[in-house]
């Protein structure tokens, strides 16, 4: 039963400890506002983090949470909702925490699809280690830790997440608090894993890394929404998004109109036309989509693992120790 | 071939014997047969008397090849049986072995009782109407040695047949062959002169009344683990990485989804650890198991586990190391990392069982002290424990221990809930899980404050922490019982020992003390915190022995806590103990 919230009751009694001016801010409201509007009953909500500034999200938020180790929250939520699946189960993670030191509960918690909703704040570096390039920073960029240029090919976070086969996922903006509303509505109302991408502005470290998304004079040209069931189309309408031979690119409408324009559908159960949407952009520079690539059901892991244990006790009974002591045969002495 | 160990085992069992086994075998799945590498060993020892040991020197080797014989010719008593398949001591075997000539014909096993029989032959002749063809037939070929064995220990036929008509029922053709030849090697031992030589009557054991059956380590293990979730009253959440020879736990869980048991195959160790620690986080008795390389990579988590002040079990079944090392036997050199292997002054119990049938209280003593103190537990078996079997006397399960957990439910202090308000007594904080209305909280590494458990930097609270979290492992000492002294109290000697080599140095202390010497004994379940009269215990005796399968690690110990004089005995072989090294250990040291 949905319970009535405001906002302030999810906030702690914690001083907010980020830098002036960080993206992690307007998530946090966000995330607070949505709470407040879902009703979830707040003691049957748990945030789990790993490492980083993004993972002091846990201590800010008025429910259950457990700030972890780096790169470990997916595997601890994995338990947390394996154990209590009627929680609903958070990760707060960065893209150091999620894609390079814990790449692999990453993937895992999304092969599983567990039922756990995994917010990536996308900063594109290291800003609690004060700087030095991430695994999603762009080549050539130039750190503490690179200053000649990094050398390392960035990951695409969707496309990491799609090839893991997770069934919902999508990008926002932090700035974008009503779509980021939406995201974490979506995100919450589907079975299984989310993965949300928030391009998140770090402006110690890192700033106007998504400008070009952003600044009132480029986001038009350069964000492409995507929502389900609709033609893919930007900038004023003037441009859309084809997809050919599993292949996306994109089309100027007025000069080939808009039947060629691909319509939307976040739930195909083939993940391939996802995957074709999140290559058009590798990294937040020129038209990038925005919104739900993907949110197509599949068997969720912690209701398979109930079932087995129903269907154990239907065949067996409940356990009875003394039975099973006895198992592999037993004889009498005396 | 252990699989045949296994099945002499239970008929064992079933005719009442005491037994001890020792399995021993290559950690290469299928390492090329005939090859010394690839010799698969099963040490089984039966008695009509109370027994400790697999045996140190066995009275019979049974060897299907040259290098099963070269392998294990140097254990065997002088003068003892060889049974030997002549037919796989041809020219390759030989070779393959490293022998230049035959030796069941130059001579060189003239000090010992050799019978010998064409094992591959008589097995052909036996099966040939099973309907088994090819490569199969020979696979019953050591059915036809378990006959011939079942015969000169005069073991009952039918457990044995009753197994193999129940394990390969989809097969019927696999019974009809196995079945023919267990059959044809009893018979052979019945009508071959070659086999007349003797036969061994061992009978029943006159062990304690009661009901007994026959367990492994990993599988009590399992069951402790159970019990003890029981006596918790809690749901028990194993999460675990397969890992030689730990795996068995795992498998054994998974055997029992009907007790609300959660298992979970984690993608490595560390996620391993990770879910168990959220499992324990929102109420169930979360525990993973492992062996010494998974202990290492969980290391980060337990230290969080201990920062959370959250209950969490990790089972180590120990193995040779370190790295790789030798993943299929058995050592005791993971007592440091266990008691010491954390980054920051990280203490935590640690708790070790000595036997298959022990593992069961081992694994429940785990548990409760693990929620009682709200910390994490590693308790401590080995290969040897893990895979090596025993009769156990079955508990009754309605004496077993209770602990039944109290979760927080109220506000606890005038300015809210305070997660690390303490018990005064035990230290420990109090376990709100998610779902309680009003008690939500936030818990983490990094260092919290004595009592909101918001985080703090203040230097003075960051020591009371440090302090309060030693003293509460240092407390578990109050509960837990005073060593107990075996043998002579009055000796001059102390023998100390932890864990599976139990049996060897009890065996050994009681030989030694057949030739009228006095030997003390005492085996330590509690390894961290030791329990409290061991200070007044060790100061008693002039002379402290304490072998160990590593290189003296509890010595070390001993003498860093109570600056004790103790002598170690060690052995990293990847072999328990036999119980004539500490006999003869102790002798020297009485001499000395």
């Amino acid at each position: 039963m949905a319970t009535t919230y405001t906002r302030q009751d999810f906030q702690s009694d914690q001083e907010v400890r980020w830098c002036p001016g960080c993206g992690d801010y307007t998530i946090l409201a966000s995330v607070q506002t949505f709470m407040a509007d879902a009703g979830i009953p707040k003691e049957d909500v748990v945030f789990v983090s790993g490492i980083g500034c993004a993972a002091r999200f846990p201590y800010y938020m008025n429910v259950y949470g457990m700030h972890s180790i780096h790169g470990r929250a997916p595997a601890i939520a994995s338990g947390i909702s394996a154990a209590r699946p009627e929680l609903s189960v958070w990760v707060v993670s960065g893209d150091g925490d999620a894609l390079s030191i814990g790449g692999n509960h990453l993937i895992h918690a999304l092969r599983r699809n567990m039922n756990v909703k995994i917010l990536l704040f996308n900063n594109q570096i290291y800003g609690l280690t004060k700087g030095q390039y991430s695994p999603t920073s762009e080549p050539g960029k130039r750190t503490k830790s690179s200053p000649m240029g990094s050398i390392d090919h960035p990951f695409n976070p969707v496309s990491l997440a799609l090839g893991a086969e997770a069934s919902f996922v999508a990008r926002t903006l932090d700035m974008d608090r009503a779509h980021t509303i939406e995201m974490l509505t979506a995100a919450h109302e589907h079975q299984g894993s989310a993965l949300i991408e928030i391009y998140q502005n770090c402006n110690v470290f890192n700033d106007k890394a998504f400008a070009e998304l952003t600044a009132k004079d480029s986001r038009d040209a350069n964000q492409i929404r995507l929502v389900h069931g609709e033609k893919i189309l930007f900038d004023g309408g003037t441009k859309g998004v084809a997809i050919e031979e599993g292949r996306a690119f994109i089309v100027d409408v007025e000069q080939y109109g808009d039947d060629i324009v691909h319509t939307h559908d976040a739930t195909l159960p083939d993940p391939s036309t996802a995957f074709a949407l999140s290559r058009l952009a590798h990294g937040p520079h020129g038209p990038t989509p925005i919104g739900i690539f993907r949110d197509a059901p599949r068997a969720v892991y912690e209701d398979a693992l109930d079932a087995q244990i129903s269907s154990a006790i239907e065949a067996k009974g409940e356990g009875d120790l003394a039975s099973v002591l006895g198992s592999n045969g037993t004889w009498t002495v005396g | 071939m252990q699989l045949a160990g296994a099945r002499f085992t239970d008929a064992s069992a079933a005719f009442g014997n005491d037994l001890a086994t020792l399995p021993n075998f290559p950690a290469e799945i299928r390492a090329p047969a005939g090859t010394l590498a690839g010799v698969s060993a099963f040490q089984i020892h039966i008695a009509g008397g109370d027994i400790l040991t697999p045996g140190d020197s066995p009275d019979v080797l049974v060897a299907m090849n040259p290098a099963a014989l070269k392998k294990n010719i140097d254990d065997l008593k002088p003068g003892g049986v060889i049974i030997a398949n002549t037919d796989s001591f041809e020219e390759r075997n030989l070779a393959k072995a490293g022998y230049e000539v035959n030796p069941l014909e130059d001579g060189s096993l003239d000090g010992y009782n050799l019978l010998t029989a064409p094992m591959d032959e008589l097995t052909k002749e036996a099966v040939k109407d099973s309907g088994v063809t090819g490569r199969a037939v020979l696979r019953s070929k050591n059915f036809f040695a378990l006959g011939a064995l079942a015969w000169m220990f005069d073991r009952p036929q039918e457990t044995t047949l009753d197994w193999v008509a129940e394990k390969f029922a989809s097969k019927p053709e696999v019974v009809a062959a196995n079945t023919s030849a267990f059959k044809a090697g009893y018979n052979y031992g019945i009508t071959t002169e070659a086999f007349a030589v003797t036969t061994f009557e061992v009978p029943p054991a006159e062990l304690p009344a009661g009901t007994y059956t026959n367990v492994v380590g990993n599988q009590t293990i399992a069951w402790g683990l159970i019990a003890g979730a029981q006596a918790a009253g809690l749901p028990l959440f194993y999460a675990s990485y397969p890992i030689t020879p730990a795996s068995d736990v795992l498998h054994e869980l998974s055997r029992h989804k009907n007790f609300g048991v959660k298992t979970f195959q984690a993608e490595d160790e560390i996620a391993a650890v990770g879910v168990a620690l959220g499992a324990s986080f929102v109420g169930h008795l979360g525990v993973t198991g492992t062996s010494g390389p998974g202990v290492a990579l969980k290391s980060e988590t337990i230290s969080l586990a201990l920062m959370a002040e959250l209950p969490l079990i990790i089972v180590d079944v120990q193995r040779g190391g370190p790295s790789t090392g030798l993943p299929t036997k058995t050592e005791q050199s993971d007592l440091m990392m266990a008691i010491h292997g954390r980054h920051g002054e990280a203490p935590l119990p640690v708790v070790s069982a000595s036997s298959p049938s022990d593992a069961f209280d081992a694994a429940i003593e785990a548990c409760r002290i693990a929620i009682k103190y709200m910390t994490p537990v590693i308790l401590l078996s080995d290969g040897y424990i893990g895979t090596s079997s025993e009769p156990w006397r079955l508990p009754d399960v309605a004496q077993l221990p209770s602990f039944p957990t109290t979760f927080a439910t109220e506000i606890n202090h005038d300015d809210g809930y305070m997660p690390y308000l303490r018990d005064p007594e035990t230290l420990s904080r109090p376990w709100a899980v998610p779902g309680t209305p009003g008690l939500e909280h936030r818990v983490g590494g990094l260092e919290k404050d004595q009592l909101t458990g918001n985080v703090s930097y203040v230097p003075a609270n960051h020591e009371a922490m440090t302090i309060t979290r030693e003293n509460k492992t240092k407390a578990v000492a109050n509960d837990i019982p005073d060593i107990v002294i075996e043998e002579d109290a009055d000796a001059e000697i102390l023998v100390v020992a932890w864990g599976s080599t139990y049996s060897a140095v009890l065996a050994g202390v009681r030989n030694t003390r057949l030739e009228g010497h006095k030997v003390a004994h005492i085996h330590l379940r509690h390894l961290n915190p030791f329990p409290k009269n061991l200070d007044e215990v060790l100061a008693r005796y002039p002379k402290v022995l304490v072998p160990e399968l590593n290189r003296g690690q509890l010595s070390r110990l001993l003498r860093a806590e109570y600056l004790t004089p103790t002598e170690s005995l060690s052995k990293v072989q990847g072999q328990p103990f036999m119980a004539a090294e500490i006999k003869a250990k102790i002798i020297e040291m009485l001499e000395a």
